[in-house]
């Protein structure tokens, strides 16, 4: 039987990196995300990996280029400010089509912020981030399981499609404890093919090169219209979200990561007083599930977008509903976390009260 | 006829495009001979900078990475930890290793990373068309500098050896120049030890080169060659900064 453990947020993503045969850490120290390198330092120590705390995000963003440049699988992790200087790097390794995986443990913005979980790096995830046209997949988990499980998820859809990914957690999710049912299926790092690109030494082949600029006339525009097919194929294939109760709902939640745990709750409060309420909970942000909204938006007349934040995943629902449903929101900025009655008393404003 | 004079296996075929009298190119030959004459050719990986030897990816005929402005040193790391059978280079000039890659540089020195760093030092901001870079000479005008570096407002230039001299990390440290042929060996003889250094496990190792550039100093290449030995060796003095390796004996 899988072995069941209850841990933090945080040290789950670091069995989960581990899992999926990454052996290769870089980082700085920031919080809420601090369990992560600490917990790191320890459990690589043990299994024959790479930790490094880096003298800065810079640094760690660029240690995981040339770790996976050279074929390996290579993680950092971070919080907000961090990951804002990351961007340039990041911007890099997309330009390079390099897979990596990094984890920001959102924090209160913008600026040092605060220290309390929020999703107010939403756009920075989902638009690319840094300069440059380009996307990063990114996940969203919304418990301790799923940070468990998603590294192993993100690193395959990183390789399959040569692209960075991003796991987008907040300081709730980092810090709270939970039951992880752990996988029976480890990933042997030493089973892990040299992916073509990686640089090893050039003995009996051709040398390789990795690079994100081209300065001949035509070429850059040429790279950019081939990576553009390649997150067209992304968008097609890897949509990811959870619906629940919206079969027959009238009113439907769209909330990913914390704010999906709270809004079903929610969700339970209006059932039981009669409410048609679903919930649809992307898991990917990027590419955002749009199809699922789409279908949903053709019987549902409203949604409501709750987000912490004023209102960024929004945009994506109205496009994904071409506008056509009401769309309402109800967002919690700076570090606040909305509760369930609070949410309740937004659905029952929006549909007039118990039935 | 019998060929005695040709082009080492490890530079590619490519036209180099260097201005005339650039010392990029003698280093890059030096290199480039090394990683045949150490055999080691067929398991390095180069980084290239970004400024003029960014192209540099395309001349070594070897694995090479092109990383961000600065981050060789951090890009370096993380192949090396990975792949530690591999030899490693970062191949930097002032603006990326002095300006803004210090905290790279800095840290991987402190770490003794076991990685070889070939820094080239010309004074100037080359590829962006001579503006004032960290090593520019007090007095020595840029495009950034007209009157000539005024230090009351741009501050002293960077002395990396000396800087990274004062850390207990590093295993070698040596500056030397490309103005001429005696400098030209002893340069080929520092760059060699930098890599042995690595290929014996011992840490990290950098050979600081003072280099020429005709086009942004506004001289000849004789005369720039002439400057190196008669005002920039005198602001950066030639010589071994560290070397473990006699400390050990």
């Amino acid at each position: 039987m899988a072995q069941k453990k209850l841990m933090y947020g945080n040290h789950a993503v670091v069995e989960g990196v581990l899992a999926a045969g990454c052996r290769f850490f870089a980082g700085y120290p920031i919080t809420p995300q601090n369990e992560i390198p600490e917990y790191m330092s320890i459990r690589m120590n043990e299994v024959g990996g790479e930790f490094i705390q880096t003298e800065s995000e810079i640094a760690a963003i660029n240690m995981l280029f040339g770790a996976a440049a050279a074929g390996k699988r290579a993680m950092t992790s971070s919080s907000s400010p961090g990951i804002s200087l990351m961007q340039e790097g990041i911007s890099y390794i997309a330009g390079a089509d390099i897979p990596v995986l990094v984890v920001n443990v959102i924090r209160g913005g913008p600026g040092l912020g605060n220290i309390a979980p929020a999703q107010s790096d939403y756009y920075q995830a989902t638009r690319g981030g840094g300069h440059g046209d380009y996307f990063t997949i990114t996940l969203a988990p919304n418990s301790a399981q799923e940070l468990y499980e998603f590294p192993k998820l993100a690193f395959e859809l990183a390789e399959k499609y040569r692209n960075p990914a991003l796991i987008l957690a907040d300081g709730l999710l980092g810090q709270m404890m939970e039951p992880v049912e752990f996988s029976e299926q480890v990933v042997d790092p030493s089973t892990l093919p040299e992916p073509p690109y990686a640089l090893s030494g050039c003995r009996g082949r051709e040398r390789r090169v990795v690079r994100s600029y081209d300065l001949k006339p035509g070429k850059l525009e040429e790279l950019n219209f081939k990576r553009q097919a390649k997150y067209q194929q992304i968008l097609k294939n890897e949509q990811r979200f959870e619906a629940k109760l919206c079969d027959d709902a009238d009113l439907v939640i769209v909330a990913y990561g914390t704010c999906a745990r709270v809004c079903d709750a929610a969700v339970r409060m209006a059932r039981g007083k009669g409410l048609k309420v679903g919930i649809l909970r992307p898991i990917s942000l990027w590419p955002f599930p749009k199809n699922g909204i789409a279908e949903l938006s053709k019987r549902a007349e409203d949604f409501l977008v709750v987000e912490m934040n004023l209102g960024q995943m929004i945009d994506d629902v109205k496009l994904a509903t071409d506008c056509k449903n009401k769309i309402h929101f109800h967002g919690r900025p700076g570090g606040a976390v909305p509760s369930p009655p609070e949410i309740y008393e937004k659905i029952e404003s929006i549909m007039g009260g118990a039935r | 006829m019998r060929q005695i004079f040709g082009r080492p296996a490890g530079l590619t075929d490519v036209l180099q495009r260097y201005c005339p009298g650039c010392g990029h190119g003698v280093v890059h030959r030096i290199i480039g001979e090394l990683l045949v004459k150490l055999d080691i050719r067929e398991r390095t990986v180069g980084i290239a900078p970004v400024g003029c030897s960014v192209f540099a990816d395309e001349y070594f005929n070897c694995d090479m990475i092109q990383p961000p402005h600065g981050r060789g040193p951090a890009v370096s790391t993380g192949i090396k930890r990975t792949r530690p059978d591999c030899i490693v280079f970062s191949y930097q000039g002032d603006g990326d290793l002095a300006a803004i890659g210090t905290a790279e540089i800095v840290h991987a020195a402190a770490r003794n990373e076991n990685i070889t760093v070939i820094f080239i030092n010309n004074a100037i901001f080359g590829m962006t068309g001579g503006q004032l870079a960290p090593t520019t000479l007090p007095g020595m005008k840029s495009t950034t500098s007209v009157q000539g570096r005024d230090v009351k407002k741009q501050g002293y230039p960077i002395k990396v050896c000396e800087l990274l001299a004062c850390l207990d990390g590093p295993y070698y440290l040596e500056r030397t120049a490309v103005n001429n042929p005696k400098n030209i060996i002893k340069t080929e003889k520092a760059i060699r030890r930098a890599f042995q250094n690595q290929i014996d496990n011992k840490g990290f190792s950098l050979v600081e080169i003072l280099s020429m550039c005709p086009t942004n100093w506004g001289m000849t290449p004789v005369q720039s060659t002439k400057w190196i030995e008669e005002t920039m060796a005198k602001y950066f003095p030639l010589g071994e900064y560290r070397n473990r390796a006699k400390e050990e004996k």
